[in-house]
């Protein structure tokens, strides 16, 4: 159920910054206003360690002189905050220099439907009972097993938001939307042999969190299976990326098939629209009107109507990633993700976890990665990671202090299967990958 | 008018407020029986230009202020925020996260200004160092230099970004502390072609003073020498080995190893709880005895560098190990207290609406006694990692990891061929007990670094000689 008169509220803001705009000469504008209240609870050790309130508002503009563009933020929306800021933005605009590119959506791009998405869950939890939760969350986690020997604590977030968006081509909406969540990370060993894991569950509603037990458990069960985890001798091996981990692989191809990538040629996948990318039963595609998700979303950070789409079908990619000004440097229409994608979502094969592993047979599977080693230019890819070596499609033991490494083009075309076991917990929909060979380095 | 008058002066007047009014709202946060309370000011200006496909086609421009008020219990926390500087708002903020604490009363003291500190850099405001035509034409100065090194360059991003901070903490001590921080940065990147393969370059620097600072010594020129340089070095490079080798780690920005493998892991949050693969080693060997590292936020204009952190304490040089045995963590005001041990003026935050927790600034290793050829020469086979990107680390299994972005194999004591960038994996409590040579050519890096702590992201600065590493895993591709 939607707050109107806030969002109301907000629209006026908004339209307020768009006449100033005009009035300061401006030839196009864009605004948007936001607010968002939170509560975040941490416990440790069986007690209270931090309570925060959270109010965060925040004002964006950006103007056009015909094609010179400048944008400035506020985090002030009184009346003379607004004037300030968008002065600050057409001071800008001014200096900066004409690019034929600049300018708002067309406008036949723009939304014009705005079905309710199911987003604004508000939780009446109050501090003292969201501190219950996170001293519950960790007992569970510390009664989980007696060798669980530390804890990082456990914590309870709440936040509600409401934003507006709004252009001088007429366009103007509003939505509010909530977001919660629970984690926790315990630690189990002492000395040099000592690991360290979490879990989390977030979710629009409440409702829809696991468990504080749950999300405890979780957490203490992935700490233990790391202890005594060792190094591997360098090899070659298949490996299997846990869903988290599949998540930010589906990730960086996303991220170098974005319009800012590619006008920029900063990326491994220039000009590979319509070619094979991947094996042929991969498909990827968008669904950005999934109601109560959290990547869902109506219309874009330009107002654009976002698109239920395919990305990659039989493995061929079908279309970019794109928002107005980087559609138009290469030539082409916005495709709706100029906020990024939306509920991407990557089809899932027949097998389940236990069932990816058995069709690995012996390799690695990655449980967690370190560091930012992804090149989006060549597609170069050596990273940190730890996980487990499987014999037979069985875990043997835990592995830390490897990399493992490859070239994004071939890890891509060598995907051998995608899981069922899909991680909802992101913008990014995936079962576990399984890819034929990498390259692992250890002791 | 003195640094504190003048910030005083900008949240107090500019706001309708008085002294009387945060001496109002402490007294109320203190009115329990806290250990710490504060109220943190914060005002930021900032602006960023870029310039991409020859033309500056885009600037932005914020302004942000508000005010955190925490109080602190034992080991307990209450904190609210607001970017209203209004007294109602003030006490209702500070009455919620009272809640915290069991009730009772403590003493307290009346407002007085601060005890002196050195000013590590000036109150200029360095948006206002150049006027915007200059910034413009100084991009396009830089990106038609950097097109004319090379012909291969195919793309050009320059950027340049400042930031100017007023801070005003009122503590429970009765202290009101006033900083004025500038911070400027400027970036070039590259992306160059040749026979259908494309590379990129990229390479920046930044300091606690304005624009005028890429004009003094053609630094601004120099950045783009160096990006194209990496470009070019990279459009050469084979698959890098994969595997443990010896590694020689290049001086300046490779210090980042300093930061991941050892800086995180002696942060006194994660040892006062026992979650740091370094807690309970003080006195103890973590590193062979070549190596002596500090954390220094004492040094003038650098990027991590701060007069005062973000609870008010001036920055020192704190040695953090010395001749291989660790001395000591860095401290904020609660970890100090719960732990028994003094502060070292590393509580720092990334905002007003954010809680402060101890942070590194400068973290560099002091020079010894080989140059940079001895060690070079020494490796029979191994890498020369002369540049990296980024690096992170699990502080409980002390696990790090770190990225070359600029690598050579060494053969015979010579190097030999570039290799492509690869990620170093090491062990936090160890790696540094493998080194086996320290130069004498100590360098701090330029000015970019960028650390990320529980979501906050804070400037700071690394530093290092050529070191020798006997024996690091090599993430490469060649099996």
């Amino acid at each position: 159920m939607q707050n109107s008169a806030e969002i109301d509220r907000l629209k006026a803001v908004v339209q307020q910054v768009l006449d100033e705009a005009k009035h300061q000469g401006a030839s196009a504008a864009e605004a948007s206003v936001s607010i968002d209240n939170g509560l975040s609870v941490s416990a440790r050790l069986g007690e209270v360690e931090t309570v925060e309130f959270h109010c965060d508002q925040g004002l964006g503009v950006t103007v056009y002189f015909g094609q010179q563009k400048g944008s400035a933020s506020s985090n002030d929306v009184s009346a003379d905050s607004l004037r300030e800021t968008v002065r600050a933005a057409c001071s800008i605009a001014r200096y900066a220099s004409p690019d034929e590119y600049a300018g708002l959506p067309d406008a036949a791009d723009l939304a014009t439907q705005f079905p309710d998405l199911d987003l604004y869950h508000p939780w009446t939890v109050n501090a003292e009972q969201a501190i219950e939760l996170a001293i519950r969350c960790e007992q569970a986690a510390r009664d989980f097993d007696p060798a669980i020997s530390n804890s990082e604590g456990a914590s309870v977030n709440s936040h509600s938001g409401v934003r507006v968006l709004g252009n001088s081509l007429g366009f103007l909406q509003g939505y509010q939307a909530t977001r919660h969540s629970i984690s926790c990370s315990v630690l189990a060993g002492s000395g040099d042999n000592m690991q360290r894991d979490y879990w989390y569950s977030v979710a629009r509603n409440q409702l829809g969190l696991e468990s504080v037990e749950q999300v405890g458990q979780e957490a203490a069960r992935r700490t233990l299976a790391r202890m005594n985890a060792t190094s591997l001798s360098t090899r070659q091996c298949p490996v299997l990326f846990a869903p988290t981990m599949a998540q930010g692989l589906i990730g960086a191809l996303i991220g170098a098939i974005s319009g800012g990538s590619l006008y920029r040629k900063a990326s491994f996948m220039l000009d590979k629209l319509d070619q094979v990318i991947m094996p042929d039963f991969v498909r990827i595609h968008e669904q950005p009107l999934l109601k109560g998700a959290l990547g869902s979303s109506s219309y874009d950070a330009e107002g654009v109507a976002t698109q239920t789409r395919d990305i990659v079908s039989a493995g061929i990619l079908r279309a970019y990633v794109l928002s107005s000004y980087s559609a138009r440097k290469l030539g082409m229409r916005t495709t709706g993700n100029a906020s990024g994608v939306h509920n991407l979502t990557v089809d899932s094969g027949a097998l389940d976890f236990t069932g990816m592993l058995q069709l690995m047979g012996t390799g690695l599977l990655v449980t967690e990665l370190l560091g930012q080693g992804v090149n989006r230019v060549t597609g170069d890819y050596s990273r940190g990671a730890s996980g487990f070596w499987v014999e037979n499609g069985v875990i043997q033991f835990p592995v830390e202090e490897i990399t493992i490494a490859g070239n994004l083009t071939n890890m891509l075309r060598n995907i051998v299967a995608i899981g069922n076991d899909v991680d909802l917990r992101g913008n990014i929909r995936t079962g576990s990958i399984l890819l034929e060979k990498m390259s692992i380095a250890g002791q | 008018m003195d640094l504190l008058t003048t910030v005083k002066q900008h949240f107090l007047a500019g706001n309708g407020l008085q002294t009387q009014d945060i001496d109002q709202v402490l007294g109320n946060l203190l009115n329990s029986a806290v250990d710490d309370a504060d109220i943190y000011f914060q005002a930021s200006h900032f602006e960023s230009w870029s310039l991409e496909g020859g033309i500056v086609k885009e600037g932005t421009h914020s302004i942000e202020s508000g005010a955190g008020v925490r109080v602190v219990s034992g080991d307990k926390t209450g904190f609210a925020y607001s970017d209203r500087i209004e007294l109602p708002i003030l006490l209702e903020a500070a009455n919620n996260v009272k809640a915290i604490v069991r009730h009772g009363q403590q003493h307290r003291q009346r407002l007085a200004s601060a005890s002196k500190y050195p000013a590590l850099y000036p109150s200029l405001d360095p948006l206002k160092s150049l006027a915007d035509q200059e910034k413009i034409d100084l991009l396009k100065r830089i990106d038609q230099f950097t097109r004319q090194l090379d012909t291969r360059v195919e793309e050009v991003m320059v950027s340049l970004v400042s930031n100017f901070e007023h801070i005003l903490i009122a503590n429970a001590d009765g202290e009101l502390i006033a900083d004025i921080r500038p911070l400027v940065r400027m970036n070039v990147s590259v992306i160059m072609q040749s026979n259908g393969r494309r590379e990129q370059g990229s390479m920046g620097g930044g300091s606690r003073s304005d624009y005028r600072y890429f004009l003094e010594d053609d630094r601004a020129f120099a950045y783009a020498r160096e990006a194209v340089r990496v470009a070019q070095v990279n459009l050469e490079a084979e698959e890098a080995p994969a595997g443990s080798m010896t590694v020689v780690l290049g001086p300046g920005w490779p210090g980042i190893l300093l930061h991941e493998a050892i800086g995180h892991g002696l942060e006194g949050d994660f040892n006062r709880k026992g979650t740091s693969a370094f807690s309970g080693l003080v006195g103890q060997r973590v590193a062979s005895d070549l190596c002596t590292v500090v954390d220094d936020g004492t040094l003038a204009g650098r990027r991590g560098s701060l007069s005062v952190d973000d609870e008010g304490v001036p920055t020192q040089n704190t040695v953090l190990i010395e001749k291989g045995i660790l001395k000591g963590y860095m401290q904020d005001k609660m970890n100090a207290r719960l732990m028994g041990v003094g502060v070292t003026g590393n509580g720092r935050r990334e905002s007003y609406a954010h809680l402060p927790m101890p942070r590194m600034t400068n973290t560099y290793m002091l020079p010894g006694n080989s140059t940079h050829e001895e060690i070079i020469a020494s490796v029979h086979k191994g890498i020369y990692a002369a540049n990296f990107g980024g690096g992170q680390v699990d502080i409980t299994s002390g696990k790090f990891v770190f990225s070359a972005s600029e690598a050579y194999l060494i053969e015979n004591g010579r190097i030999t061929r570039p290799v492509k960038g690869a990620t170093l994996i090491g062990n936090g409590p160890d790696v540094l007990t493998k080194v086996s040579m320290v130069g004498n050519n100590m360098q701090l890096d330029s000015g970019v670094g960028t650390c990320g702590k529980d979501g906050q992201s804070v400037p700071v600065g690394v530093g290092q000689p050529t070191l020798k590493i006997d024996g690091l895993t090599v993430g490469g591709t060649h099996v």
